[in-house]
């Protein structure tokens, strides 16, 4: 391997990139949560006013969940202009480092945000997933949160044992994966709130409960299978590294839990009676495996895969 | 009455069959796998961590006895996962052989009959129109690779068996790579080797450190040939200041006797050397100092390098000495070495740097009773000093002696010499085998491409019917989720307007 030299300066300029993402991230988050309870209390009054039989405020609704208020607007422009420049910060990460960026926790963490929010953004042109926007704000906030303030270190060399073409192909794909499952989480999420007794009102201006499951499901689809490259390609590189393609060792299992608990989804959507919340909830304990397998597994159990760089 | 008892006698295993063959059997089980794959994340596993095991046994004895006995320390290999994943399997069968009959027998058969209401179809069209409709649509379709069935006044047709095509292979293929792993598993290998510059290395069972077989393995699977280690290189980080001491590569430059070719090759991590039958993988590396005993006859009682084994990130190792033959009494060195040596204000050492700059040995000397006699196998990297008097060392009633490369000293009471001769790396390598592996890789291969099949192939089934009076009828309807299907369905129907027109 050729020697790589560092670039320290331009990797403080990245960490200024990424930490003014996050200021932009909190402020589209704000903007988004205030969009919520305001949606959520127009329906309410409007629902209770439907109740007192007046039609007045059916407009209002309409308004509501079709067209997009200036709150909205200037969240999703706020969150357009974080994505940039959290993708600025990635990229001056990887040039400061002379490779790619996403060989520690904290790269992951950012080049998993900002891979997040773009496949999120991408989404929108195609369907209106507007409804799921302060879920996946608010995870690309904790994520780039947890980066910055916890995982941070400064851009390192990397150990021979990452120095493999495979660093590129199964992280990023990983990352991709973990893009397409945390938006089906999201939509989980809004399933459950909206299905939930309680909050049924709250959520009045979600879509409908059927439409919620059918686009978890198509994000879960891509997500799975992305995972399911993961895995394999994580295998051909332990054959490679570590001399034997599959071992048990801490992360292999995790990342076997997740692929078996997301078959298990795609089982539950064709099993009867067991699609609705059952299948919802069962997706987002698998996404949870991830974040579990990302942070605690990564950070607390023993195993070869130590490149958390902490 | 006989025909009932039988019937009575079959309903218990036909109940089993069909219960463990269910669609909600075969989810509870993948759950129940998911979960039991959980403890070994949390207990150090004997396959893949033995020293964690026996860590927990030296911590908590009684609680790793109940843990063993609850094979929580081999989890995978467990009679509780492994008769999850085999309930899981054998219902994959029940579940996945009947469908594939199935599906043979739909692929040959015609398109469904049409049904009488097609209006209840998730979605419908309809319009003016006449027979040319009709004719168009089989065009259309056809050109749209749907199989087609004239029925009378209507057409039914059907596209995307390739679905239900993907999801059966994607089931074959998860058992190819079961049983892929299970035979390949049986007939794998791997053996351990250190080796020390200059050492040659001759594949067969007597030169391993240790190794590991799968059952079947058997003797005949080493080929012949033979590796000598040349060189061991450590590249390190000297460009960025934060970096420095950080290795960047490590190199195994070895000559390979293949008995047909000789070659010589670069062995690094992530780049194993292939060998025949085997696979030679860099795991580890460290110095052995070549040193030379003299006992108090001025008799040569050891000569040549000693593996020391790395204990920090810079290299400060340790190394063990044994000159069983030393005369008057045998003697015990256990050493330390620095490849760059500081003094701490305390008198000891440490290395500040991992590469050999200033590089020091230090020996605690002792003679005595070695043990090697008793029968007990001994540890090579571990001295016993039990029955052994300290001579020279830390605390001893001499200081513990310091070498240079190139030094010699003089060992207390005319017991003899030492001499530090000379500074080589060893490098610990890997060879190991797993014939299963390809056969899992392409079976993997498979079930993700049939997967992406079954997942992203939409399967339908379109209908025209022409009902008297002159209108047309259209019809679509999709297995599973399919966002695309009234669009589909517009263009159809686009297609064969514009057909029948002409
Ligand atoms: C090793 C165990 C199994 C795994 C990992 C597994 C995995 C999967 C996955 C990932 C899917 C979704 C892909 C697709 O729809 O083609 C699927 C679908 C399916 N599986 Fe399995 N499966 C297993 C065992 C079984 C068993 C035991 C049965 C029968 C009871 C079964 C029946 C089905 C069926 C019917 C579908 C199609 C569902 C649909 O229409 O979408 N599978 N399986």
């Amino acid at each position: 391997m050729t020697e790589v030299v560092l670039n320290e300066p331009l990797s403080q300029v990245s960490l200024l990139f990424v930490s003014s993402a996050l200021a932009f991230l909190a402020l589209a988050l704000v903007l988004f949560s205030f969009q919520l309870v305001k949606l959520s209390t127009v329906e309410a009054v409007s629902s209770e006013a439907k109740a007192a039989s007046s039609g007045s405020i059916m407009v209002d609704e309409k308004i509501a969940t079709d067209k997009m208020t200036a709150t909205e607007r200037a969240g999703f422009i706020l969150l357009w202009v974080s994505t940039a420049i959290l993708g600025v910060g990635v990229v001056l990460r990887g040039v400061a480092a002379g490779r790619v960026p996403w060989a520690n926790m904290y790269e992951f963490s950012i080049s998993g945000a900002f891979l997040i929010l773009l496949v999120y953004l991408t989404a929108l042109k195609i369907k209106d997933l507007r409804f799921i926007a302060t879920f996946i704000t608010g995870f690309a906030l904790i994520t780039v949160f947890a980066a910055v303030s916890l995982f941070y270190v400064e851009v390192q060399t990397i150990m021979p044992a990452l120095q493999s073409y495979w660093l590129v192909i199964h992280v990023v794909v990983a990352i991709m994966a973990t893009g397409f499952l945390a938006v089906a989480a999201g939509m989980h999420i809004a399933y459950l709130l909206k299905a939930s007794d309680r909050a049924r009102k709250l959520f009045s201006h979600f879509p409908e409960l059927l439409q919620l499951e059918r686009i978890a499901y198509r994000f879960n689809v891509v997500g799975f299978v992305l995972w399911s490259f993961t895995l394999i390609a994580g295998a051909v590189w332990a054959e490679r590294a570590w001399h034997r393609y599959w071992g048990w060792d801490t992360k292999e299992v995790w990342t076997f839990i997740i692929w078996v608990l997301y078959a298990g989804y795609l089982h539950a959507m064709a099993t009867r009676g067991w699609n609705g919340k059952r299948a919802a909830w069962l997706g987002l304990v698998a996404f949870l495996s991830v974040i579990f397998n990302f942070t605690i597994v990564n950070l607390f159990f023993k195993g070869l895969h130590v490149y958390s760089g902490l | 009455m006989a025909s009932s008892f039988l019937s009575k006698l079959w309903f218990w295993p036909r109940f089993f069959w069909r219960q463990l063959t269910s669609m909600r059997n075969a989810l509870i089980l993948l759950l129940l796998l998911a979960v039991a794959a959980v403890p070994g994340s949390v207990y150090p596993q004997r396959s893949a961590d033995p020293n964690g095991v026996k860590f927990f046994y030296d911590n908590e004895p009684e609680l790793a006895a109940v843990l063993d006995q609850l094979q929580l320390f081999d989890v995978y290999t467990s009679v509780w996962f492994s008769a999850i994943y085999i309930l899981l399997f054998v219902s994959l069968a029940g579940c996945v052989l009947p469908r594939t009959k199935i599906h043979f027998e739909a692929l040959r058969a015609r398109p469904v009959q049409t049904p009488k209401n097609l209006e209840r179809m998730p979605e419908y069209l309809s319009e003016a129109g006449d027979s040319s409709v009709l004719e168009s649509a089989m065009v259309v379709l056809k050109k749209r690779g749907f199989r087609i069935d004239r029925q009378q006044e209507s057409i039914s047709s059907e596209k995307g068996y390739a679905k239900e095509t993907g999801n059966l292979v994607f089931h074959y293929s998860l058992v190819g790579v079961l049983l892929a792993v299970g035979f390949g598993g049986g007939f794998s290998f791997s053996g351990q080797r250190v080796l020390v510059e200059g050492d040659t290395f001759v594949n067969n069972l007597a030169s391993y450190d240790s190794f590991s077989p799968g059952a079947l393995f058997n003797e005949g699977q080493l080929e012949p040939f033979s590796l000598t280690l040349d060189e061991f290189d450590v590249v390190y980080d000297l460009a960025n200041r934060a970096n420095i001491g950080q290795p960047i590569d490590f190199v195994a430059s070895v000559s390979a006797d293949f008995g047909q070719t000789q070659t010589t090759s670069d062995i690094r991590v992530n780049y194993p050397l292939a060998a025949p039958g085997a696979n030679v993988y860099l795991t580890g590396n460290g110095f052995a100092p070549v040193v030379t005993v003299f006992d108090g006859d001025g008799n040569i009682s050891y000569q040549g390098p000693i593996v020391f084994l790395p204990q920090d990130s810079n290299m400060t190792s340790l190394g063990v000495i044994k000159a069983p033959d030393a005369l008057p009494e045998q003697l015990g060195i256990i050493a330390f070495f620095y490849p760059t040596a500081e003094k701490l204000t305390t008198g000891a050492y440490t290395s500040i740097y991992p590469d050999p700059i200033s590089p020091l040995m230090t020996m605690n000397v002792y003679t005595g009773n070695l043990g090697l006699d008793s029968g007990i196998p001994r540890n090579a990297y571990a001295l016993d000093t039990t029955n052994m008097e300290m001579i020279a060392g830390r605390d001893g009633p001499v200081a513990a002696i310091e070498l240079e490369v190139g030094q010699s000293a003089d060992l207390p009471d005319g017991l003899g010499s030492v001499r530090f001769d000379g500074l080589l790396r060893f490098a610990s390598l890997d060879v190991a085998h797993n014939p299963g592996g390809i056969w899992v890789l392409l079976f993997a291969a498979l079930s993700l491409v049939s997967l992406t099949m079954s997942l992203m192939v939409p399967r339908r089934r379109v209908w025209v019917r022409l009902v008297p009076g002159g209108k047309i009828e259209f019809a679509a309807l999709s297995r599973r989720d399919d966002p695309n299907l009234p669009q589909v369905l517009e263009e159809i129907v686009q297609e064969i307007r514009s057909g029948s027109k002409k």
